[in-house]
């Protein structure tokens, strides 16, 4: 385990290089010059030769790579032109909102395809099986701004029962926070559920086939025993890599969401710095979420480990 | 142990069978909905429809009508010549991007696959850089340095979806470079070329060829979010993103503009990733053993 | 047989529907076993003879179709409730299957899977069953059982993790086991380990067992009564010294001679059964051995013979053309 844990992170150092430097030349060589932005399409030559020299600008792009880059590990990801605000505080000032969404929405998602995975797994080919496994490939070509806007219609415009939009902080008031984020969290949930369902299904179904099922059963144990402990902890794995590999598209989905629902998360952040053309904050923010992507990456990994004793012990 | 006794699980051999019959409805369904919206799309120039980006003020939000079939938007403008030009945006976009990730990343997974080595590693390490940006933020942060527009949009979900046929590519053809018929090609003395393209691409086509389905479905969804997001193809050019976009607006007085993209958008994806799927289940070549 | 009859199977039939038609993997299978008692039953792969194990067992796959009767302990186990089954299941008939590679569940340790067990059918707390798994396993030969309940089915070899399967086994001492092919997985060295820890065990609980293997060497020294099947059907039954002394099923006989003999002369080709079992999805008419029978004649390959009481009380075989006690191994 130990050794397992080393080599995974020993693999982190090259990628999250490799992240800050496309990070980095996405936001250098693309069109788009800072000092323009910052004084505007009027300025003069002069005065934005100046700022450029002032920012550090006309350097070679190593340099300025290198300079950047020992910023960023000392904490300092620069600090808006617009607002005055560090990149750091205000992303860190946002993050909770993302995470508890994300948080959230994994656990409706999980909620919805494990029950439903297992059901379809128990009966497989049995018609409910086919109309669970039917629902669920649709549904994986329903995006999320499309589910939101259903979900919209259905609880705010419709029923009214829940808020379309707004945000009230968890020290608030916990019950209104909690009912901002569930139109939110369960759009998606909706678009999650599905892949975690297809793949744990198909897992399921393998997995009752195998002699160790068998075994349980002829060792008398209750059925629930045998479907969530003997089964379902071996097929959890397959689940726990497509979480990991989710990920990503959970934080686009954040983004949208967030922008749908008027949620002051990091994704709102974002599409801010995009639309007021905030390039520092930009730059840190896609940094960050790439970093964090990748450690969610290795958290996951991480995960498997614990569940499967094989790669524990290193037999693998 | 025994072949016979207990590991018939018949459902496992049948299911197959089954299901390609089963789907049969359903697949001709999805590919004549998509032959449909694309007919509609090329002659749209052709077809006797209002100007899409014809405003008029005093027709705002009109119910459907005989002028209208599908009414206006919120700025009067006729929806269903919108919905008509917007499905040009999305497949054009949808078709395009993952045309640039079959060839490049194709051709990439081929090449690593079939010579492994130091570049292999190299292909395979940098498209896990490439994957270590949450898709939606790589397009987004680009797109805000690239600018809007069709073009750029298209480039942008090309390259992202690179290491995806990357990776479909090279594992096809590991499989197959051991195979007995590139050996045989090889010891007759063929060139490495004459492998890659007689022997290795045909083998390889049909797979990509399925994820390439699923890839426009994918495609199709990300433009879409961009354009609702405001950042995809910039206005007046209408897409189906952003009339969800706009739709949303008027959801309590005019669901309609919401939904009536909406449905669209999702049959056309459901479709591709209907016939896309069932493309790759008769392509896999684990399901080909059975 | 003086004990009193633990189980009888009558007229035990396994229908499984595959895509190229039915396949009748146990065919009217008649077997009965005393308290106490061991029974083997042997045959190629693919005769049925997992099939019935499971069917006694009532763990058939979904699609299968059983009828006859299973009579355990005066009960239809065909017609016992799911829950009824499941508390006789484990307690009062317990199972250990072919390979221990794939029958212990790769996630869970080894006292998870063996506490599970006790504490669903003995009422035991938690202390006293992890007591009472640490003791099972010393008594199946495993050394520092308190260390091997932490540890993970990967981390013993193959023979252990069959001590532990039988361990399993044990646990609610059952009166009735049935192993199923229990060494055919492992090292030909640790076979004969395993099979006598079978044997000492189902002496020391004085508990009925089945003994379902290939291989008719290893039912020799083991068994009080053999069931040879072929296809499906029981085509000769005996006492064990009963069998051996005086075959009269000429599949026996080749099954016999298909046993590698230490002291035959090097390079002796081995006497395999020649063709292949039939196809149990298409019914032969005829004695379903006939085909690859040495013996066969013309009424063989047109009328199917029944499983019929020999000259002796206890033999019985289901052939026309019997080999001859005297031409047979005793000559």
């Amino acid at each position: 385990m130990p050794g397992f844990v080393a080599q995974r992170l020993l693999y982190l150092v090259p990628v999250l290089l490799a992240v800050s430097l496309l990070t980095f030349l996405i936001a250098s060589l693309l069109p788009g010059d800072l000092a323009y932005v910052i004084l505007g399409d009027q300025a003069t030559p002069d005065k934005v030769a100046a700022l450029r020299h002032d920012m550090g600008l006309d350097q070679p792009i190593w340099w300025r790579y290198l300079s950047w880059l020992g910023n960023v590990l000392q904490g300092d990801f620069g600090r808006s032109f617009r607002t005055g605000q560090t990149v750091l505080q205000a992303v860190m000032e946002r993050l909770p909102v993302s995470l508890e969404l994300m948080l959230l929405a994994q656990l409706g998602a999980l909620a919805i395809g494990i029950p439903l995975a297992i059901a379809c797994a128990v009966r497989s080919g049995s018609a409910f099986d086919r109309f669970m496994t039917g629902s669920a490939f649709s549904m994986l070509s329903v995006p999320a701004f499309l589910s939101a806007i259903l979900l919209i219609y259905l609880f705010a415009v419709e029923l009214r029962w829940l808020p379309a939009t707004g945000y009230v902080p968890f020290s608030e008031d916990p019950v209104g926070n909690l009912r901002c984020f569930l139109l939110p969290a369960l759009t998606l949930a909706l678009g999650e559920w599905p892949v975690l369902m297809r793949v744990l299904r198909s897992d399921m179904i393998a997995t009752l086939q195998e002699d160790y099922i068998a075994m349980a059963r002829a060792k008398g144990l209750k059925p629930s025993r045998i479907l969530l402990v003997h089964a379902l902890k071996p097929s959890s794995l397959t689940l726990v890599t497509v979480t990991g590999i989710n990920i990503g598209r959970l934080i686009g989905g954040t983004v949208i969401v967030e922008s749908i629902f008027a949620l002051p998360g990091i994704g709102r952040l974002l599409l801010g710095a995009i639309f007021t053309r905030d390039l520092i904050i930009l730059q840190g923010v896609v940094l960050f979420v790439a970093c964090g992507y990748v450690l969610m990456n290795f958290v996951v990994d991480m995960l498997y480990a614990v569940l499967d004793p094989r790669i524990r012990h290193g037999h693998a | 142990m025994a072949t016979l006794e207990l590991d018939i699980d018949e459902q496992v051999v049948a299911a197959p069978i089954r299901k390609t019959r089963r789907l049969g409805l359903l697949f001709w369904a999805a590919i004549g909905w998509i032959v449909f919206v694309f007919a509609v799309a090329i002659f749209a120039g052709v077809l006797p429809l209002a100007d899409p980006t014809a405003m008029d003020m005093l027709e705002r939000r009109q119910p459907p009508s005989m002028q209208h079939w599908l009414g206006t938007d919120g700025l009067g403008r006729d929806e269903l010549a919108r919905l008509i030009h917007g499905a040009r945006i999305s497949l054009v976009v949808g078709l395009c991007a993952p045309m640039i990730g079959i060839t490049i990343g194709g051709a990439l997974g081929m090449l690593a696959g079939y010579f492994r080595g130091r570049f292999e590693t190299l292909v395979v390490g940098s498209m896990d850089v490439l994957l270590a940006f949450p898709p939606l933020i790589l397009a987004l942060a680009v797109t805000a340095y690239l600018g809007q527009s069709l073009p750029n949009l298209t480039l942008i979900l090309g390259v992202l979806g690179i290491p995806a046929f990357m990776r479909v590519a090279r594992a096809t053809t590991l499989s197959l470079a051991r195979r007995e018929f590139v050996i045989a090609a090889q010891a007759l003395g063929a060139t490495h070329a004459r492998i890659l393209l007689r022997e290795l691409l045909p083998n390889v086509f049909l797979p990509l060829f399925a994820f390439f389905l699923l890839g426009v479905a994918v495609t199709i969804v990300v433009e879409g979010a961009l354009s609702f997001l405001g950042l995809g193809v910039p206005p007046p050019i209408s897409s189906w993103g952003s009339m969800i976009g706009e739709g949303r607006e008027s959801l309590e007085i005019a669901p309609r503009l919401a939904f009536i993209p909406a449905v669209t958008m999702f049959l056309t994806v459901l479709s591709f990733n209907l016939v896309g799927d069932t493309l790759r289940a008769l392509t896999d070549p684990r399901q080909g053993a059975l | 047989m003086s004990d009193p009859v633990l189980l009888s199977v009558e007229g035990v039939a396994v229908d499984l529907p595959t895509p190229r038609g039915n396949l009748r993997a146990v065919d009217q299978v008649d077997l009965r076993i005393g308290a106490g008692r061991t029974l083997g039953v042997v045959g190629e792969s693919g005769c049925g003879k997992t099939m019935l194990s499971r069917a006694i067992l009532q763990l058939l796959p979904r699609k299968a179709r059983l009828s006859g009767r299973v009579m355990f302990d005066g009960q239809d186990l065909v017609r016992l409730e799911p829950e009824q089954l499941r508390k006789l299941r484990g307690r009062s008939i317990a199972v250990v299957f072919q390979d221990p590679m794939t029958s212990l569940n790769p996630v869970l340790t080894i006292g998870t899977q063996l506490i599970e067990t006790l504490q669903e059918h003995l009422e035991l707390g938690a202390l006293a069953a992890k007591k009472r798994s640490a003791e099972l396993l010393a008594a199946v030969g495993i050394p520092a059982p308190e260390q091997r309940l932490m540890q993970y089915p990967h981390q013993l070899s193959g023979g252990m993790r069959q001590r532990v399967a039988i361990a399993i086994a044990l646990s609610c001492e059952p009166k009735l086991l049935i192993a199923d092919e229990p060494t055919t997985a492992l090292d030909v060295t640790v076979q004969a380990q395993i099979l006598d820890l079978l044997a000492r065990e189902q002496r020391r609980r004085h508990m009925a067992m089945i003994l379902i293997t290939h291989d008719l060497g290893v039912v020799a020294g083991r068994t009080d009564e053999v069931a040879v099947m072929y296809a499906g059907r029981v085509v000769e039954r005996a006492p064990t010294p009963e069998l051996f002394k005086r075959m009269r099923m000429p599949y026996t006989e080749a099954l016999l001679a298909a046993i590698p003999k230490i002291d035959a002369a090097p390079h002796t080709p081995l006497p395999a059964i020649s063709g292949r079992p039939p196809d149990p999805t298409r019914p032969i008419q005829g004695c379903s051995f006939s085909p690859r029978c040495r013996y066969a004649a013309s009424r063989c390959f047109r009328e199917k013979p029944l499983l019929a009481d020999a000259d002796r009380l206890d033999h019985q075989y289901a052939c026309f053309h019997p080999i001859q006690v005297a031409a047979g191994i005793c000559a």
